[in-house]
């Protein structure tokens, strides 16, 4: 019985939430009394393995091999489930990223199992945990249970563990053979690109106002400018906005555009999906105005208007001018 | 090309919910339901693949009877022909137990390509299509952009984190699952609303596929989150709310 932290590196760096997954799979082996350990994969990441050695963790499990240089989703899947199959860990911990989106549910399918993905806590019931994750766009949460002998598979959110929280301490480093036919990876993936490099790098910014849906057409972002303009601020927007072109993607923020944490973020007609708010919620103070009294927006907002942003972003820029 | 697009039916988006005498799952009765908006956008990428490429469209849905709304939708849209499969309370399969009642579905029929949304607007998962893949022992790819044909396979345009992409090759059959918002979706029209009528729809009863459906994981609990930060909900007429704002954002968070 044991906890393993999968943690996701990318060009021999770790991705930042990989801190944050051992931090949530050191919590679960500390409550349920099990011993944790952690595995990472890649090529010539001896570096990397040396660094995760320094954490409180029983092994640190290396996949070093050509084959896993650049992730593919059968690769990935193949190394590590020969490491479940002789470890046997009751728990396997992920970060919620695109790339374990990509392989995890493969992996959890060939031992019968689902992955409880995007997780953002868990609480012990009689000795088994409850893993606590969003539905319905955030709007509700649920607590699911996994039944059977295991092993369980879960995703950590971003952000719902701290890193700092990750102990440190000494750990041995096991490296575990790759064994893998010619024909096993199916996927050719190319190197990484930009469309744009970012002209406006939105994490600089110390306000931001930011459209979502709520906005019905793409010159209603006038009134959008307007406000921002009488504040200060950056427009920005969810990804709504930017899927339609009203603005270019470079103005997204959310898991898939860009992480910002300013002094304050005007939230304008946006629900608040899960994906836009990892992107925004580190913001130190943070006002919403959306119609609907129950958007999700309002669980991380400061300060709330329900309302229209027709009649209320009007009387806010009034407001503002006569300062 | 023969291409399949799943697609589920989720309640509408701005609903407001209400947790049912269960206590794991939201009262259906009052709710409008539309088609999962990244399955939209699935059906889209195969109706535009097969006007480039020729082929065949299938629409395949899992749920109950309600769903012929939106099987009715995709042949509207312009899907050759549509499998139903009949299953009252899906939200009670895990992603394992609903994939395999697609593969069940889908894998006699032999596809080149199945699209699936990314994820949906109901329980999030995003991994319904990865697991049908594994299931159907498919290559795939996630979160899926473009795609164009190339030699015998495919090469698709995967979106990465952080604003990066990647281009990816695959063989065929193979699995994608599809980003919101990638094109403009279409509209039906009514020529293809009255085409819709004769086009052929299958109905298979979930029972029947001879699938497990004990699911491994389950919702034990559901309810609405607790505010972790302290909302100042400011009221009164859009000028008074404003003022209110003003005032607050300058002496209480001192940001403007």
């Amino acid at each position: 019985m044991s906890v393993l932290v999968v943690l996701e590196q990318d060009e021999a760096r770790w991705h930042p939430a990989s801190m944050e997954a051992l931090a949530a799979g050191q919590q679960l082996g500390r409550e349920l009394g099990q011993p944790v350990t952690a595995a990472v994969a890649g090529h010539r990441i001896a570096a990397l393995a040396a660094d995760a050695a320094t954490r409180k963790l029983d092994r640190v499990y290396v996949f070093d091999a050509e084959p896993l240089a650049v992730y593919t989703p059968d690769g990935y899947a193949a190394a590590i489930e020969g490491l479940i199959r002789s470890t046997e860990p009751r728990f396997v911990v992920f970060p919620h990223t695109y790339q374990v989106r990509d392989f995890a549910p493969k992996l959890a399918t060939r031992f019968n199992q689902v992955l409880v993905s995007d997780v953002v806590g868990f609480k012990l019931l009689d000795g088994k945990p409850l893993f606590v994750r969003q539905l319905f766009q955030g709007k509700l949460l649920a607590e699911v249970r996994v039944n059977g002998p295991g092993p369980v598979f879960v995703s950590v959110q971003a952000g719902a563990f701290r890193a700092t929280e990750a102990e440190t301490g000494a750990a041995e480093v096991v490296p575990f053979p790759v064994e893998m036919d010619a024909g096993a990876i199916r996927t050719r993936p190319e190197p990484p690109f930009r469309e744009s490099e970012g002209a406006v790098d939105l994490s600089a910014a110390e306000r931001i106002v930011a459209a979502g849906r709520g906005v019905r057409e793409q010159d209603d972002l006038e009134l959008i400018e307007e406000l921002a303009g009488a504040l200060g601020a950056e427009v920005a927007a969810s990804r709504p906005v930017c899927d339609n072109g009203w603005l270019p993607m470079e103005r997204q923020v959310g898991s898939s555009g860009q992480t910002v944490a300013p002094k304050l973020y005007v939230a304008v007609g946006i629900s608040g999906a899960i994906q836009h708010l990892v992107g925004m919620k580190g913001s130190r103070t943070i006002v919403a105005i959306n119609k609907d009294p129950d958007a999700p927006i309002f669980e991380v907002a400061d300060y709330g208007i329900a309302g229209d942003l027709y009649d209320v972003a009007p009387a806010l820029i009034e407001e503002l001018r006569k300062q | 090309m023969k291409i399949i697009v799943t697609i589920k039916q989720v309640a509408n988006r701005d609903a407001a919910l209400q947790i049912d005498a269960s206590g794991v799952w939201i009262d259906e009765e009052d709710l409008d339901f539309e088609v999962n908006e990244p399955d939209a956008y699935a059906l889209e990428a195969a109706l535009r693949l097969r006007e480039r490429a020729g082929g065949e469209v299938v629409a395949l849905c899992v749920g109950p009877e309600r769903c012929s709304k939106a099987i009715k939708e995709a042949l509207a849209k312009g899907a050759d022909r549509a499998i139903h499969v009949e299953l009252d309370h899906p939200e009670r399969l895990d992603t394992l137990a609903t994939a395999r009642l697609l593969a069940a579905a889908a894998g006699p029929e032999k596809a080149d390509l199945i699209l699936t949304g990314l994820q949906s607007e109901d329980l999030g998962a995003g991994q319904t299509g990865v697991v049908l893949a594994e299931l159907l022992g498919l290559p795939h790819s996630t979160i899926i952009m473009e795609i164009e044909p190339a030699g015998a396979g495919v090469r698709v345009r995967r979106e990465l984190e952080g604003g990066r992409f990647q281009h990816i090759e695959m063989p065929l059959p193979a699995l994608l699952t599809i980003q919101s918002g990638i094109s403009k979706l279409r509209y039906a029209t009514l020529m293809g609303i009255k085409k819709a009528r004769s086009k052929p729809r299958r109905r298979v009863v979930a029972e029947e596929l001879g699938v497990d459906l004990t699911p491994v994981a389950a919702i034990e609990r559901l309810y609405p989150p607790e505010k972790t930060k302290q909302t100042q909900m400011l009221d009164g007429t859009p000028a008074e709310a404003a003022a209110q704002l003003v005032e607050k954002l300058k002496f209480e968070a001192r940001v403007i």
